[in-house]
């Protein structure tokens, strides 16, 4: 059967004026339906603007910035915008401190949602006859369901593994041809070493095919690393379960850039500390309104996420932007002796060396002579650690060129491979902050 | 260098310890020393015993889960001090220990441990010529 | 409140009709589509058009997990792959799981069938229900979730674990319904006393509670220290998943959506049908699935049919509380556990003797807990075993090893060799200490 690249042709390649048509007419009933909530009419009073007075896109500007701070203070229900009744999900994300969060769905919502995850799984080559298996962790987590639905609504064979137990992933992998994946790149890391441990080659044994890869930045050379051993092609999803999970933006075939659905969303980039805008291509903070949204519309909400939009058009012929890839969060961002460091620029560099595994931590402390970083990293599995004199080599090197990529000196501490190991089911973590900060 | 210790899987319940005992007492064993490393559920029973190899056929034949292995013996002096003396060149020659225990034979400190270099442990006892003890001289 | 009610309600003469109609039907599409069945129809020398009428259902052949299991994982599928939208587990006996496909059709008449559930227990769409099933293969937690969000109301898809931020929640949310096992429903309760939640500061009212055998005495206590009313909910992902069967406000048996999945009770022996009132194993056929269809499915589930009529109104049939089964299978935290899985995986390593034994109980915290006995052999036993951290890894091995193939996890016990009575019988792997 021919299909078309297009899940939804019409919406993923109108003309640029009619897109920005349709997202002026769904912003301003967008603004008007925020007046439902409490939160919203007082920050427009505070401002002294009201629905009326947007009346181009330009003039999202004039809107309120909403923050994390903002829905955990408004707890749980102070920026829903329809009564409880028409609401059919509720997902909520635990804070590290205070309140957690709360993001409503409607129906309608929710089909919405499926249909962006659709379009991103569509646009990476799934279709009906795919196996779709989803190593997300359920419930709470918007990746498990948001995938579930979006690959439900394709129409490919599901599978909701659910995170962990990864002998299992692999034996489903195998038993049921899975050729699309979703785990987060730590994790389908860690899934190519239970396979090279339990002697399964992913290119033999395996129908595996397209690997998506969201939640935890990730740099060009850690994909290209993924493609390599699982014989896949691997492309990048960004999702925030405030705006709603995954299917804000994805790659597509062209691997060169997010493109996120801006008939959902009036995109944004700000200078995170003068909050001005930014012009396309320049780096800053990814700021997104919610123009499709019933139950709990989000105005210019401030995502942290650290990112630039691509000039220019994508050959693939959607009509929307791209996004670069994550640049690691403004709230992330590493400090130290006034200089501005972030981890996936650290990352980066380690990646350049084959010597190297994939698995690494930032240690930062307050010695005697002030600020430090250390930093763990994983040798490769065949890397023979016998030989002192390539291994001072080789942390010389990687001294010098972290040194040339973040301005100052780490200490490079190389640990076999193995001692970092990601868990199954958990995010790595990759900073630990030990500073005594008076 | 080495001499032959029982090592012996028993379960942590009242009972288990005499059944052992009793089997090795109609074989007409003689212990020299027996410890053991137990935890909540389990513990594993070691012993320096006369006639190792017999009496380790005569506990497997009762069915117990019985090993043989073998151990280092040293003999140290029965001062304050000689024990740390010895395991501190073990443990500049980056030997770990996997376990060790003592006990007094002849007014002699004896030191009974395993370690995860074995050949290490061996050149490091020859090197510093410590006085080691066979299982003949153990159970005269 | 009924949701369905041209289904729930209809008259005897017409649903028998009706099943008579949709098993002909059914017949003749496995007929085409699953050899497995075109095979055991001929060789009984049935064709399709010998089924006419319901009661023609008795010359079918039966289906066990065995048959699952010997035609893992698409064996017994009937529609083709690309139609086929999700698929759910359960444990099988052995290493493999039981696979079941559903196709969007499937989908939706499961959906239909827990929301007829969610209406029975008093759930409309002004409810905030927790769905406290475990999500992902386990059909418990997104075949709950799917009937919430039918019937409009508002799903937190709590799933299990955390159960603190759970009873948080479920006091900050004002949630009012909850879909779990009994006994995580009292664990839950216990977490709220902990944290001092008070039943008055909750707005639970609903419980549908099921995926493992609970008693009127847990419905009492579950009831009082929550201050909801609990309902039975049944089901199996063999057959569909939850919303076989379910409760209504009577509380006296659950109704069968038996448009959908027609129920016998037969002798476990003989195999032959039992009348209503009689116990036995409950049967079920599958009278509209598309994806993996199954005729008569031999749930060994014990129970009975009950006859009468319901106050409620419903005419669908009622069965009642399951009383046991007729196989070895538990069910620890609605997972359901064989003996003999835990038998492949022992076998599998040769450290261990060929003898088990599974020490099921219900911890203080009214949580089921596993514990595997393994006897060490006495020639695996070696120098190199003879440190309790060498015994410990050994002991982790194995717990690995289990957790993979069970999906729970099991505290592994080490005994000497000799020390597990020879079983006799299958019963003789299992002491199942809780008490229902």
């Amino acid at each position: 059967m021919e299909y078309s690249p297009y899940y939804n042709p019409e919406l993923e390649t109108m003309p640029r004026k009619e897109l920005e048509r349709l997202q002026l007419e769904r912003l301003q009933h967008t603004v008007r339906h925020c007046m439902n909530a409490e939160f919203y009419r007082k920050k427009f009073a505070e401002l002294g603007i009201t629905p009326d007075d947007i009346k181009s896109l330009d003039d999202v500007r004039r809107l309120p910035f909403t923050t994390k701070e903002d829905l955990r203070e408004n707890y749980p229900f102070g920026l829903a915008c329809v009564p409880m009744r028409d609401c059919t999900r509720l997902h909520s994300s635990s804070g590290t401190t205070g309140n957690p969060t709360v993001v409503l769905h409607t129906k309608k919502d929710l089909d919405e949602w499926a249909t962006a995850v659709a379009r991103c799984l569509w646009m990476v080559g799934s279709r009906p006859e795919d196996v779709f298996q989803n190593s997300a962790g359920y419930g709470m987590f918007t990746a498990g369901l948001g995938f579930q639905y979006g690959a439900e609504a394709v129409g490919m064979l599901t599978v909701p593994a659910a995170a962990g137990n990864t002998t299992r992933q692999i034996k489903f992998i195998r038993d049921f041809g899975t050729t699309v994946l979703h785990a987060i790149p730590s994790y389908a890391s860690r899934i190519y070493e239970v396979m090279r441990e339990e002697g399964v080659d992913p290119r033999r044994d395996t129908k595996l095919r397209v690997l998506c890869i969201g939640a935890e930045p990730h740099s060009e050379e850690q994909r290209q690393r993924i493609e390599e051993n699982l014989g896949v092609k691997a492309y990048n999803s960004y999702g925030i379960s405030e705006m709603m999970g995954p299917g804000v933006a994805f790659e597509c075939p062209q691997q060169n850039g997010l493109h996120i659905w801006e008939d959902y969303f009036i995109v944004e980039i700000i200078d995170p500390v003068t909050l001005e805008p930014l012009p396309d291509g320049e780096l800053g903070e990814l700021v997104l309104t919610t123009i499709n949204r019933e139950a709990m519309p989000l105005l210019r909400y401030r995502t942290r996420d650290l990112t630039r939009i691509l000039p220019g058009e994508c050959s693939c012929g959607r009509c929307h932007r791209r996004l670069a890839r994550l640049q690691g969060r403004s709230d992330d961002m590493i400090i130290l002796k006034g200089v501005n460091i972030f981890p996936i620029q650290i990352e980066k560099t380690l990646l350049k060396f084959r010597e190297l595994a994939t698995d690494y931590l930032i240690t930062l402390e307050t010695k005697e002579e002030g600020d430090t970083m250390t930093i763990d990293v994983e040798l490769a599995a065949d890397f023979s650690t016998d030989d002192f004199k390539a291994l001072l080599a080789l942390e010389k090197n990687v001294t010098r060129l972290l040194k040339d990529e973040i301005l100052i000196t780490p200490k490079i501490h190389l640990v076999p491979k193995g001692t970092l190991t990601v868990s199954d089911e958990k995010k790595a973590v990759r900073v630990k902050d030990l500073r005594k900060l008076f | 260098m080495t001499i032959h210790q029982l090592s012996i899987f028993l379960e942590n319940t009242t009972g288990t310890l005499i059944q052992v005992l009793r089997h090795l007492k109609e074989a007409k064993v003689q212990l020299v020393s027996t410890t053991i490393a137990d935890t909540a559920e389990y513990g594993i029973l070691r012993i320096i015993c006369s006639e190792p190899l017999r009496a380790c056929e005569e506990l497997k034949k009762a069915g117990v889960a019985v090993a043989l292995s073998d151990v280092f013996a040293l003999q140290i002096d029965n001062n304050p001090g000689a024990a740390a003396d010895v395991v501190e060149l073990f443990s500049r020659a980056g030997i770990g220990l996997t376990y060790i225990y003592t006990f007094l034979l002849r007014n002699k400190g004896i030191l009974v441990f395993r370690t995860d270099k074995p050949e290490l442990t061996a050149k490091t006892i020859e090197d510093n010529h410590l006085p080691t003890i066979s299982e003949e001289e153990l159970t005269v | 409140m009924i949701w369905n009610p041209n289904k729930e309600c209809m008259s005897r003469d017409e649903m028998s009709a009706l099943q008579g109609k949709r098993l002909h039907k059914i017949v003749d599409y496995v007929y085409h589509n699953v050899p497995f069945y075109r095979h055991k129809l001929q060789e009984l020398d049935i064709t399709p058009d010998d089924i006419q009428c319901i009661e023609d259902i008795h010359k079918l052949p039966f289906t066990t997990k065995k048959d699952l299991r010997d035609n893992y994982p698409f064996g017994l599928q009937a529609a083709p792959q690309s139609q086929i939208i999700r698929i759910h587990a359960s444990s099988g006996t052995t290493g493999n799981p039981t696979i079941v496909g559903y196709t969007r059709k499937d989908i939706d008449i499961w959906s239909e069938c827990m929301a007829r559930c969610l209406t029975a227990y008093g759930v409309t769409r002004e409810d905030i229900f927790s769905v406290s099933y475990g999500y992902g293969l386990f059909t418990g937690g997104l075949g709950a979730h799917n009937g919430v969000e039918k019937i409009g109301a508002s799903v937190v898809p709590a799933s299990t674990g955390n159960t603190e931020k759970h009873a948080k929640l479920i006091r900050d949310l004002g949630i009012t319904g909850i879909a779990c096992t009994p006994s995580y429903a009292l664990y839950l309760a216990e977490t709220m006393d902990k944290l001092g939640i008070t039943k008055e500061q909750i707005k639970l009212r609903v419980g549908a509670f099921g995926a493992e055998p609970w008693t009127e005495n847990m419905r009492q206590e579950i009831q009082q220290r929550l201050g909801l009313k609990g309902f039975n909910l049944y089901g199996l992902s063999e057959i569909m998943g939850p919303s076989v069967s379910y409760e209504c406000q009577q509380q006296h048996g659950s109704h069968i959506c038996e448009d959908h999945f027609y129920p016998e009770v037969i002798n476990p022996v003989t195999l032959e049908p039992l009348p209503y009132g009689q116990t036995g194993e409950l049967v079920f056929t599958t009278l509209t699935k598309e994806g993996m269809p199954v005729l008569r499915y031999r749930t060994r589930d014990l129970c009975s049919l009950m006859d009468g009529q319901c106050e409620c109104g419903r005419t669908a049939v009622r069965m009642s509380r399951i009383e046991g089964r007729s196989d070895d299978m538990l069910i620890i935290r609605g997972i359901n556990v064989f003996p003999s899985q835990v038998e492949s995986v022992v076998l599998s390593m040769p450290e261990f003797a060929p003898r088990y034994m599974l020490i099921v109980d219900r911890g203080s915290n009214n949580l089921d807990t596993l514990q595997v006995q393994v006897e060490l052999r006495q020639e695996y036993f070696t120098a190199t075993f003879d440190t309790p951290a060498a015994i410990d890894e050994l002991e982790r091995k194995l717990a690995n090893k289990l957790k993979s193939v069970l999906s729970i996890a099991a505290k592994v016990q080490l005994k000497a060799p000799n020390t597990i009575e020879r079983s006799q019988g299958k019963s003789a792997h299992v002491i199942d200490k809780r008490k229902l």
